[in-house]
């Protein structure tokens, strides 16, 4: 691992070490999965400077995320972080990584799933969301709000499992 | 901690003058929401069910979150120290710009989700088109809020046919709604000096394309609810230029308790 880290620049560095910190409402997700993780930039003085950008406008989890980037980042040595917020261009569920949506996936929380037709559209056709349980993809929609600004609320017909579904934001 | 949004907005090629309008309009779109967002938090907890009660809370903390973009801009539009809270926790009613319909109480749930609906539609026209402003500032808070605001006016306009096409009881109450909120409609889409200034300088689109496109989408909702939009009624104005209801002072009494109880505390 040291052999590895070696050769990578700084910036190259932090970015791994931010692959740590993760959303706390989603601790599956890190925030190079949810793609909130925007810049880093390493001044010559030595000061950090870190960009993220929000999901949602008001999503209270920014504070702490920004929290935790720094407290990352102190703790390896880093004496000067500085964490920005930039709201455009605005966030996207594309900027997910696939391997994001895996995990999601597998923690029980159904991936964004593209839709039929725009999403913009002010009555658009719903989604098939499949369930992250049992795979049927026979489910409702409960709310269209779930438990966090991201998610809505679904119900498999099947095996009957309530379940959060990481809504598309395009 | 300390997060605040920069906006990456050259401000040195605007006149005094033009900074002073873009304050005064962004002020306005902060209010608006901040306030509206306000009142759907006083559902917290008391929502008709639990996905309701979420979705309000929801819709609320988006409301709240894009103020706060609006009035970290406008702080930085008029560049005389002032902070998005002393904006938001240190002026008055008489100095609010928000039009009188987002002030208005809950009432019961169908007062909410009209008041909510008659908003919805202007907020999402309005924000497809003010993606588009040459104001960076302003375009990037509006493509942000724009893809949220689609899921709003799809959760009004779907309680709205909901409640009106449904029981008699839920028709009776909701109509009820529409013909006291209606008279607060008109102001959404009446031009202050400024809006009127900034539409002709292309900073913000004229809002008689977006009437027609908000009454072409209320009419459709309004005939598959089957409710009937009162004829021949005097359209209400004066918040957007100060002039409140009554209801204004006690939501920012609520609001502003803490800031004016201890000055500086820190968002």
């Amino acid at each position: 691992m040291a052999l590895v880290t070696q050769n990578l620049t700084t910036e190259e560095r932090i970015w791994k070490l931010l692959e740590e910190v993760s959303d706390p409402e989603i601790p599956v997700l890190s925030i190079l999965d949810l793609g909130v993780l925007k810049k880093v930039q390493v001044q010559e003085d030595g000061k950090v400077q870190v960009t993220i950008t929000p999901t949602y406008s008001g999503c209270p989890a920014m504070n702490t995320i920004a929290a935790d980037i720094r407290m990352r980042l102190l703790a390896e040595g880093f004496k000067e972080v500085a964490v920005n917020l930039q709201l455009s261009p605005a966030w996207t569920t594309d900027w997910l990584t696939s391997e994001g949506k895996d995990k999601l996936e597998a923690y029980g929380i159904a991936p964004p799933v593209e839709p039929n037709g725009d999403i913009h559209a002010l009555f658009g056709r719903d989604t098939v969301v499949r369930c992250p349980l049992c795979k049927s993809e026979n489910t409702r929609l409960v709310s269209q709000f779930g438990s966090t600004s991201c998610k809505a609320h679904y119900q498999c017909q099947d095996c009957l499992e309530p379940f959060d579904y990481f809504k598309c934001l395009k | 901690m300390d997060l605040h949004h920069k906006p990456t907005v050259d401000l040195q090629g605007y006149s005094p003058e033009l900074r002073a309008l873009l304050f005064d309009y962004t002020l306005q779109l902060a209010d608006t929401s901040l306030i509206l967002g306000h009142r759907l938090s006083e559902w917290c907890g008391h929502g008709p069910i639990l996905e309701q009660d979420l979705a309000m809370a929801n819709i609320a903390l988006d409301l709240i979150g894009e103020s706060r973009s609006y009035y970290q801009y406008a702080a930085e539009l008029e560049g005389q120290g002032r902070t998005e809270d002393d904006l938001a926790y240190l002026r008055d009613a008489v100095e609010y710009k928000n039009p009188l319909l987002v002030e208005q109480t809950n009432g019961d749930f169908g007062d909410t989700v009209m008041r909510q609906f008659l908003f919805d539609g202007f907020h999402y026209f309005l924000l497809k088109e003010l993606q588009n402003s040459p104001d960076k500032g302003l375009a990037g808070i509006a493509a942000k809020s724009f893809k949220e605001a689609s899921y709003h006016v799809k959760w009004s306009a779907e309680w709205i046919i909901r409640l009106g096409d449904g029981t008699e009881e839920s028709r009776r109450r909701i109509q009820k709604a529409l013909d006291n909120l209606w008279i607060f409609s008109g102001e959404l889409y009446t031009m202050t000096d400024t809006e009127k200034a900034l539409a002709q300088a292309g900073f913000i689109p004229d809002y008689s394309g977006l009437l027609s496109q908000w009454e072409a989408h209320v009419a459709k909702i309004f005939a598959e609810a089957t409710l009937e939009v009162p004829q021949n009624v005097f359209m209400q104005k004066g918040g957007k230029t100060g002039r409140h209801s009554e209801h204004l002072g006690y939501l920012l009494a609520e609001l502003q308790y803490l800031q004016r109880a201890y000055p500086g505390l820190e968002w």
